[in-house]
């Protein structure tokens, strides 16, 4: 079974499942997309890889993604972590991962995650949104646009407000 | 501050700190806002080279655990602004902690890691926004601050010659004037003009509130005689920050018909109180009232010039929205089995001398909170050295033992009887 998520600004069917923390001898689909735990992900890598189509890996809000990145750097997809829609830690793990780490690979909100987020996943460099069930998906498709000036830069395209007004011309 | 104000205004980043996050910003050389009692505080300096930039602390709060900002660096240029505090939230976002509100602020931080490795953390992740993209982006250049100091223009002020005015006659013919001129009005840095403090603590007035009708009568005197604009002060109070001296005696007249000249700045009358068990959901005690029987020991004017500067704050329980903990005497509600009980807390100041205040011994009942500290306040005025001696000096020179002794003296009879 799959679930609609916005990804990219689209909605569309998810390609992607979480497999549960458990160790490969439990009988794992082969074949697939799976996002697997940090904690998994280093103690299974060649199993993984050789079992599923791709892998990413989901790491906990409180990882420092600095350290971590040589191990989940090269990952088509990485998964971060809302455990409620106030905990913000996630966005500086994104912010990082996208302009100081350089990190390309799909991004994704996973968690409590509502639409009063979604503008600011989409500043912080998300390109993949899994709100919550009850969220609906147009509505968070949607607040990606519900500002259109920032005052400050982040891993968007947005240009900080003193920047903008450097270009503009002198009134005399 | 409006630059940092614009930068953290909607930050996606920082948007989900875990909790309220503050910071307090001087521009003064002395501090009047109680800056180090914030999460970060920011005071402007200028290098002996005359360069200008901005001295850091972190890690300030009241409430349950007081704590004042701790300097993290003492020079950041003032291009640098962005980046530093970037830094600071950046750290603060990934390694404070979350797992219990009450230790989801930046002194937690600072405590359980120390200023040293803080201040490292802080220090290399702004090394790192420095070296990056992201530090080209929140450069400030002196275009754009000055872009924001052209908003900040100063009133139209009119000439010396104009503005200034020989105050003397009037005091000498009247005393109310005399003391109110030299209690509520302060030099300004332009000839001619003044600072006046507008008392909101007139005796039985709520310490800070003011009526519609006073409000509306300092609505017209400030459009009168202050270019339009009234300020709020830390310690309660309201301020006209541009007033002519030729001005000075109609505003007087205007605040004084409104009980709002009351000479008492800075006096043991010029209480802070919180709006305790009267108004506030979360209060354990009554603050008001205490705040109302202290007023009512000092009442006349001699009384209060005798005794001279010294603050007394007042909380009606430990989330310290009185400011007791920076108080010269604090004092701190609490509830005991139903009762309304007061903790004494002596030596705190919000200011450039900031200090977290020391709690004096056992707490009082709601009818010896008033007597107690008038109790402290004359053994202070027989233990200065002289009239120039501060409550605060005083207590700074001699320590907590000799008000300590004098709080409790009744009860030291009574155990010795």
């Amino acid at each position: 079974m799959s679930a609609r998520i916005l990804r990219r600004r689209e909605l569309i069917e998810d390609e992607w499942t979480l497999l549960e923390d458990t160790r490969a001898d439990s009988g794992w689909a082969t074949g697939g997309k799976r996002i697997v735990t940090l904690a998994l992900w280093r103690e299974e890598r060649e199993a993984l890889l050789g079992a599923h189509a791709a892998v990413g890996v989901l790491v906990p809000n409180t990882a420092d993604v600095e350290a971590i990145y040589p191990e989940v750097g090269d990952r088509p997809l990485i998964a971060l972590q809302f455990p409620t829609f106030s905990d913000g830690r996630a966005l500086s793990q994104a912010v990082l991962l996208r302009r100081r780490l350089g990190f390309e690979g799909e991004l994704r909100a996973v968690g409590d995650v509502t639409r009063d987020l979604v503008f600011w996943l989409g500043r912080c460099g998300f390109d993949s949104i899994v709100p919550r069930p009850d969220q609906s998906l147009e509505a968070c498709r949607q607040a990606l646009d519900e500002l259109t000036v920032a005052y400050q830069a982040a891993a968007d395209d947005h240009t900080p407000v003193w920047v903008r007004r450097r270009q503009r011309a002198p009134v005399h | 501050m409006q630059l940092l104000r614009q930068y953290v205004a909607l930050h996606p980043e920082f948007y989900w700190l875990p909790r309220k996050f503050k910071f307090g910003f001087t521009g003064a050389a002395v501090d009047r806002a109680a800056t180090r009692t914030n999460d970060v505080a920011v005071h402007l300096v200028r290098r002996a080279d005359g360069a200008i930039g901005y001295r850091f602390f972190v890690g300030g709060g009241l409430g349950r655990l007081p704590m004042l900002g701790v300097e993290m660096n003492p020079f950041v240029p003032e291009s640098d602004l962005l980046r530093y505090a970037c830094a600071i939230l950046r750290t603060f976002n990934r390694f404070g902690r979350r797992d219990n509100i009450h230790k989801a602020r930046i002194k937690i931080v600072l405590r359980e890691w120390g200023p040293e490795r803080f201040r490292a953390a802080i220090e290399e992740e702004f090394a790192k926004i420095k070296a990056s993209v992201e530090g080209e982006e929140l450069l400030l250049l002196p275009e754009d601050i000055e872009r924001v100091r052209a908003h900040f223009s100063t009133p139209a002020y009119r000439p010396a010659a104009q503005a200034g005015a020989d105050l003397e006659p009037l005091a000498a013919r009247d005393a109310r004037f005399a003391a109110w001129l030299k209690r509520n009005v302060r030099p300004h840095k332009m000839p001619g003009y003044r600072v006046v403090f507008v008392s909101l603590k007139a005796p039985d007035q709520v310490p800070g509130d003011c009526s519609a009708e006073q409000f509306e009568a300092l609505a017209d005197l400030c459009d009168a005689y202050s270019f339009g604009e009234l300020r709020s002060t830390y310690d309660q109070n309201l301020v006209l920050a541009d007033v002519a001296e030729c001005d000075l005696e109609p505003l007087w007249r205007g605040l004084e018909s409104q009980a709002l000249a009351t000479p008492n700045i800075g006096l043991v009358t010029d209480i802070v109180s919180c709006p305790g068990l009267d108004f506030c959901g979360l209060a354990n005690a009554g603050s008001i009232g205490v705040a109302h029987d202290i007023y009512r020991r000092f009442d006349t004017l001699d009384a209060q010039y005798e005794i001279g500067p010294i603050r007394i704050t007042i909380s009606g329980c430990m989330n310290g929205c009185g400011h007791h903990s920076v108080g010269h005497i604090g004092i701190l509600g609490v509830d005991k089995h139903g009762e309304e009980w007061y903790q004494v807390t002596l030596g705190g100041s919000p200011g450039n001398d900031a200090a977290i205040g020391e709690r004096i011994g056992r707490a009082l009942a709601r009818d010896e909170i008033a007597s107690g500290i008038e109790r402290l306040i004359r053994a202070y005025l027989e233990l200065r050295c002289d009239e120039d001696e501060t409550f605060i000096e005083c207590y700074r020179r001699l320590g907590m033992a000799p008000f300590k002794a004098r709080l409790y003296e009744n009860e030291e009879e009574a155990v010795a009887a």
